[in-house]
């Protein structure tokens, strides 16, 4: 059967697609997640639901206009969270509902939902084409080159701001590389799982990884490994039994999820000793 | 010929909502200089640490190897600072070794630095030959600190002493010119706290690093600190140590008024 499988184009082309998300998705998510951002991917992800109707609106190519409408969607997320009071997941709240309530709007103007709209909904990696899977790839490994370039930064941007500038790094300006990085992660990323799926593969992954209790480097590994087992076997699952490919990649990293959680619970995984349920300061 | 102060506060003022944390100060701290800074809490410590970092807007003067901004700012990622509380989240997925490495500056900062910091004519040299180390500056630093066996160690596994050491050994691998340190000791056991003025007494003597330090123990001060400043949103006393605690007076004011605060702190804590 798999082997069957294999021997399509178009399970090659998602494969090859599927594996690249997956691992940028991880890589992107580490920081995300630990930047107490794990629902901005949610948040772009319906900016750009309000992107693809302006370009389905328009007659022009959607994904294009997602990009576009995403990365300001993004930049004015992180400007209102640094000029306003307003707090992170609030901040999230607004941009979301914004390109939300201008997707539907643009959607029943130009009369109703379309197959197009749906694809980007739900996810659609086993329709896309080659020119696609060239765009994906190349995406994908700008992403990880740019990510790898600026780790050490984000890190510790990540793990203190303050700390960071104090350091000489210019915080403003990584934020917003950040903030575009993130943006463009989660428009490529659409095809495979959809927009209403996104945010689970760049979260749940990453909280797996982070039971381990390893470093940096390993946590990113075991991350970007179960996000590529999840969109394989994912994507494997759902020919096999002919299912919904974005659904079954989600359950299949919410079940290793789970599967992780019973290991640490029954002392199988090492046990870390995290001090305090909340933040912790290095006096306290 | 004079020598260019490593730091120069002068007449320094910060209101916050029109009240002073920071009440018209001034005193200057000179290369090789452990400066112990005593104050009860809200005396404006904190305050004046990040006004010195450039985290904090204020009046008056202030000079880094006697430059004064836009000079000043391009000094400042050469100054190592540990503040009272660093908070980041608790399963953050970083080992001991991943967050030292986080203290390493960039050789295009340093060679900025030490330009600016060769012009004056202080410790120049000092500054180029960190650039030219070969050897690893994480693994040094966590030398220094006595955690080399704890290099692999998640961050969030760690005791508060332990903790505290990391953060220091990750203001040290930039090879600091000046160390700022805040309460460095609060909430710390004693074993960890001798551990940690060891630290203190090596880095200043052998390494030449110029020490600014908060703290509410005057008998570590006594110990460790050549010289003493005594503030409590203005600055009543800054001199040797010798004379601080030899003037009964100024020692009965500050152990007074640190008591009145404490027991004002406690008072409020049980309402």
């Amino acid at each position: 059967m798999i082997l069957e499988a294999l021997s399509y184009t178009f399970m090659q082309k998602a494969l090859v697609a599927g594996i690249a998300v997956g691992i940028i998705c991880s890589f992107m998510g580490t920081f995300l997640v630990l930047r107490r951002y794990s629902l901005f991917g949610d948040g772009i992800a319906h900016v750009a639901f309000g992107g693809i109707s302006v370009g389905l609106f328009l007659g022009v190519f959607p994904l294009w206009t997602a990009f576009i409408v995403s990365i300001f969607g993004g930049l004015g997320l992180q400007k209102l969270r640094q000029s306003t009071k307003i707090s992170g997941d609030s901040a999230v709240a607004v941009v979301l509902v914004s390109g939300l309530a201008v997707g539907v709007i643009l959607v029943s103007s130009s009369g109703g939902f379309s197959v197009d709209l749906f694809s980007f909904l739900f996810g659609s990696i086993l329709l896309i084409s080659n020119e696609d899977t060239i765009m994906i790839l190349a995406i994908s490994a700008g992403i990880i080159a740019t990510l790898t370039l600026l780790q050490k930064q984000f890190l510790h941007l990540t793990f203190n701001e303050e700390q960071a500038k104090l350091g000489g790094l210019r915080t403003t300006l990584l934020n917003y590389a950040f903030v575009v990085l993130a943006s463009i992660t989660v428009v490529t990323s659409m095809r495979l799982v959809g927009i209403l799926l996104i945010s689970a593969l760049i979260v749940v992954p990453n909280i797996t990884a982070m039971m381990f209790g390893k470093g940096f480097k390993k946590t990113v590994f075991i991350s970007m490994s179960i996000a590529v087992i999840s969109v394989v076997s994912g994507i494997l699952v759902s020919y096999s039994f002919n299912v919904a490919p974005s659904g079954t990649i989600v359950v299949i990293a919410v079940g290793i999820l789970v599967g992780t959680l019973i290991l640490k619970s029954t002392g199988l995984l090492r046990k870390v000793d995290i001090k305090t349920p909340s933040k912790i300061s290095h006096n306290s | 010929m004079s020598v260019t102060p490593v730091l120069s506060v002068k007449d320094l003022t910060i209101n916050y909502d029109n009240f002073p944390a920071v009440d018209n100060i001034s005193f200057d701290v000179q290369e090789g200089d452990c400066l112990g800074i005593v104050g009860p809490n809200g005396a404006g410590k904190t305050t004046l640490f990040r006004a010195i970092l450039g985290l904090q807007s204020f009046s008056g003067n202030m000079k880094l190897f006697g430059y004064e901004n836009p000079k000043y700012s391009s000094i400042i990622p050469l100054i190592g600072y540990v503040p009272q509380k660093v908070t980041f989240e608790p399963n953050f997925p970083a080992t001991v070794y991943d967050v030292v490495a986080m203290g390493i500056i960039s050789e295009k900062r340093i060679v900025q630095g030490a330009k600016l910091i060769q012009e004056c004519g202080c410790c120049w040299n000092r500054v180029y030959q960190s650039i030219k180390k070969n050897e690893d500056k994480v693994t040094q630093a966590l030398h220094t600190v006595g955690l080399e066996s704890l290099r692999n160690r998640r961050i969030g596994e760690l005791s508060g002493g332990e903790l505290q050491r990391v953060f220091i050994a990750k203001a040290l691998v930039k090879d600091p010119l000046l160390l700022i340190l805040d309460e460095p000791v609060a909430s710390v056991d004693v074993e960890s706290q001798t551990k940690f003025y060891n630290v203190i007494k090596t880095i200043n003597e052998q390494n030449k690093i110029t020490i600014i330090w908060s703290s509410h123990d005057l008998d570590a001060i006594s110990k460790y600190a050549n010289r003493v400043a005594c503030m409590n949103k203005k600055l009543f006393f800054h001199g040797e140590k010798e004379k601080f605690f030899s003037d009964k007076e100024l020692l009965k004011t500050y152990t007074e008024s640190s008591m009145q605060m404490h027991m004002h702190d406690h008072n409020h804590d049980m309402h």
